[in-house]
């Protein structure tokens, strides 16, 4: 497959081919499988995905934080020119904090729930920062006051489970950003925020992009937090990048099925309520066995007999890239949608009433 | 008296959930308390669906926790079907728990890692569903397959050898399994893809058809509040700002906290702009040390003497309709 990312001598971080399988009796769970983005200094890189597609293990294996022991990796990650592939975990320990740091999915994966949250900023703070326990304490003070706790010095005596679920996402956020590291994985950093303080916390990381250059791999499945945050936008299926563009052509023009069908799940504010929502018919395929041809094609609606039996190679046209057959907005497309149509597919059913109800366009 | 009155409670006997004056308070340091939750009041229908949505930390995973007893509320009154909970003793809320279940904040650790899928899935079921080893899994599989896990898997795998989302949706199949009349759902989606989360809406929208089922869904996702609830509650530093059917609530917000938090929420398109001023301005203020008078006072752009000295009660706006504000954005009904 075809590397989308043109190598830029600014980028701070590159990911060539990265495959990370589970091996599970005699398969393996091709949780990654043949990934290549990069990230530039100060630009946030979204990805958006169906759940299980592999977005946290994809942020984990660059990192080089385990996975689990039945895990192997390959492909190559270079950070700021240094090959990370093939280093001993104490090496790639060194680049953890200052260089890279991660917002994990459930806060509780890296809080210790028994450690007071002062304790754990501190022990943090001191294992990277030349500080006195004093000046420890008053910076985890003040990146308490930044993501907006109530009472930070009230709070450093709190064990986590005193704290509101998203309080404790905060703290991870903190942590995370206590060292000003370079480039920042942020899983699903903010379903526990409402709103409000959601558009404060990435105001916060947006500030941090700015002064200091931070780049950012933001994994999130709301698709309004992706088209206000990030520069760039990849899609990812099955272990798979199938869909890769600037945020701004994404949203003017997707051309793989799954994104486009990703979106039309979206529920309106402006729709009333228990209006029915559209999801994408049938399951994603096991990563264990995946199928020959395009991983997408039981539910796709464009499906035509080659998607079956040929994988399709990832495109780039005009630095838009997508692995599609039938790429959304291709002539052939439109006439492989109608003909599934008229034969009454059943994955093609969701597109046909949009169709209807749009007067004709496939919006 | 702290309390936002109780003008919104309908008079009806048909309630699955009545909470009146609930009151959550936990210790801080030296003799200070976290009013978690001052004395808030709501009902909910049987076959009813209530959207919970508020700030970070202003009480909503506590309510629902008081609901179950977890623990006991420091005030108040809360009825399940008529019955006061608050009254009952350990053992007798433990065989409650049949009719009513909840879905924890945060799915992967609330998932006992030493477990299988399929055990823990299974668990609730040992103590009060059927014993026989093959119907028990014939439940708990057709129920994984309705979330979208495959039941063979969860034969051997744990919980770590899942996604965010797919231990979300354990979660749901865990307290689906007793089929419940109650469900309180605290942030029920927040780990999955908009098309995964539209089918699990959709099956709940099915399960609330077909036998039903009440909820309490709490959530931040704005849009999915309006789509899954009939009524929405929208709670503040621990008090109840408004309530409303939710067609009308986002029509017409009236309190200006509910107006900020549709002023924040992200729309999925690059060229829409949220006005920073308006989210930015004011304290964030303590729920130790909380404001007098109206909660939301220290970041309002109404606030005058009085919503600092005399605190707000609910009142009604139009039918279904109440908030607590008195400088309320929609004219109240006279
Ligand atoms: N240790 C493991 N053994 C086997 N399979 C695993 C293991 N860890 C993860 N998987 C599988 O790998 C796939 C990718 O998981 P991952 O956590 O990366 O998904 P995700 O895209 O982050 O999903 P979500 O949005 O739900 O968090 C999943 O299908 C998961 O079940
Ligand atoms: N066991 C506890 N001990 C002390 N304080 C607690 C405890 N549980 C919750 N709190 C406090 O009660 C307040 C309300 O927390 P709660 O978890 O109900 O908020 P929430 O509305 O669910 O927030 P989020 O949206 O962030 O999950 C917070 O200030 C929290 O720190
Ligand atoms: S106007 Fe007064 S009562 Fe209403 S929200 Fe603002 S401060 Fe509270
Ligand atoms: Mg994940
Ligand atoms: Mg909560």
């Amino acid at each position: 497959m075809s590397s989308s990312a043109a190598s830029d001598s600014r980028a701070l971080l590159s990911v060539r081919e990265l495959r990370t399988h589970f091996n599970v009796g005699d398969h393996a769970v091709k949780a990654v499988d043949g990934v290549s983005f990069d990230v530039q200094e100060g630009k946030t890189l979204g990805i958006v995905g169906e759940s299980g597609c592999g977005k946290t293990v994809l942020s984990r294996s660059i990192m080089g934080i385990t996975t689990a022991s039945n895990a192997s990796t390959s492909g190559s990650v270079t950070y700021c020119g240094t090959e990370l592939a093939g280093k001993s975990k104490r090496e790639l320990r060194k680049f953890w904090g200052e260089e890279m740091a991660m917002v994990f999915q459930d806060p509780m994966t890296s809080l210790n729930p028994v450690v007071r949250i002062g304790r754990q900023l501190t022990e943090h703070l001191r294992a990277h920062k030349d500080l006195s326990k004093s000046e420890a304490n008053d910076l985890a003070v003040q990146l308490l006051t930044w993501v907006r706790i109530p009472e930070p010095k009230e709070r450093l005596s709190n064990f986590p489970h005193q704290m509101s679920g998203g309080m404790r996402q905060r703290v991870c956020i903190a942590i995370a950003l206590a060292c000003s590291p370079n480039l920042l994985f942020a899983d699903e950093p903010t379903t526990a925020l409402d709103v409000t303080v959601q558009h404060q916390i990435l105001n916060l990381l947006a500030q941090q992009q700015q002064e200091r250059q931070m780049g950012m791999v933001l994994v999130t499945h709301d698709l309004g937090v992706v088209a206000t945050r990030t520069d760039d936008i990849a899609v990812m299926y099955a272990g798979k990048f199938v869909e890769k563009a600037s945020t701004s052509a994404l949203f003017s023009g997707m051309r793989h099925p799954y994104t486009q069908s990703l979106f039309w799940s979206i529920p309106k504010t402006s729709e009333p309520k228990h209006t029915r929502l559209s999801a994408i018919v049938g399951r994603p395929p096991n990563l264990a066995a995946l199928p020959p041809g395009c991983s997408f094609a039981d539910r796709c609606p464009y499906v035509q007999p080659i998607c079956r039996e040929v994988e399709p190679e990832l495109q780039t046209i005009d630095s838009h890239s997508f692995a599609c057959h039938l790429p959304v907005g291709s002539s052939d497309a439109e006439a492989a949608l109608s003909a599934n149509i008229s034969a009454g597919l059943p994955q093609s059913k969701g597109a046909a009433a949009r169709r209807e109800a749009h007067q004709g366009t496939l919006t | 008296m702290a309390g936002s009155g109780t003008a919104h409670l309908r008079d009806e006997d048909d309630m699955m959930i009545r909470v009146e004056n609930l009151t959550v308070q936990f210790p801080a340091k030296g003799s200070n308390v976290v009013h978690a939750v001052s004395g808030i009041s709501f009902d909910v229908r049987c076959g009813e669906t209530l959207g919970l949505v508020g700030e970070s930390g202003c009480g909503k995973s506590t309510t629902g926790k008081a609901l179950l007893q977890l623990p006991p509320p420091t005030g108040g009154s809360v009825q399940l079907d008529g019955e006061e909970l608050t009254q009952l003793s350990r053992p007798e809320m433990t065989a409650r728990r049949t009719d009513i279940q909840m879905i924890f904040q945060d799915p992967i650790s609330s998932l006992n890692p030493r477990r299988t899928i399929g055990k823990i899935v299974a668990e609730p079921l040992d103590v009060w569903g059927p014993t026989a080893r093959d119907e028990q899994w014939a439940l708990v599989a057709s129920i994984l397959d309705a979330v979208g896990i495959d039941p063979e898997d969860a034969k051997y795998k744990r919980p770590h050898e899942y996604s965010g989302g797919q231990c979300q949706r354990i979660s749901i199949a865990r307290a689906l399994v007793m089929e419940p009349k109650v469900i309180i759902c605290d942030e029920p989606v927040s780990a999955l893809d908009v098309s995964v989360q539209a089918q699990i809406l959709n099956m709940l929208e099915d399960l609330k058809a077909k036998h039903g089922l009440t909820l309490v869904f709490i959530a931040h996702d704005l849009a999915v509040v309006k789509n899954i609830s009939d009524r929405v509650a929208v709670m503040y530093l621990g008090k109840m700002c408004e309530i409303s059917d939710s067609d009308d609530l986002y029509a017409k917000p009236a309190h200006p906290y509910t107006q900020l938090l549709m002023d924040s929420h992200p729309e999925p398109n690059p060229d829409a702009v949220i006005d920073d001023t308006v989210i930015l301005g004011g304290e964030i203020p303590s729920p130790i040390f909380p404001p007098s008078g109206c909660r939301f006072r220290t970041r309002c752009e109404s606030a005058d003497d009085r919503c600092a000295n005399e605190e707000p009660k609910m009142s009604m706006i139009s039918d279904g309709h109440y908030v607590a504000c008195h400088h309320p954005l929609v004219e109240p009904v006279s």
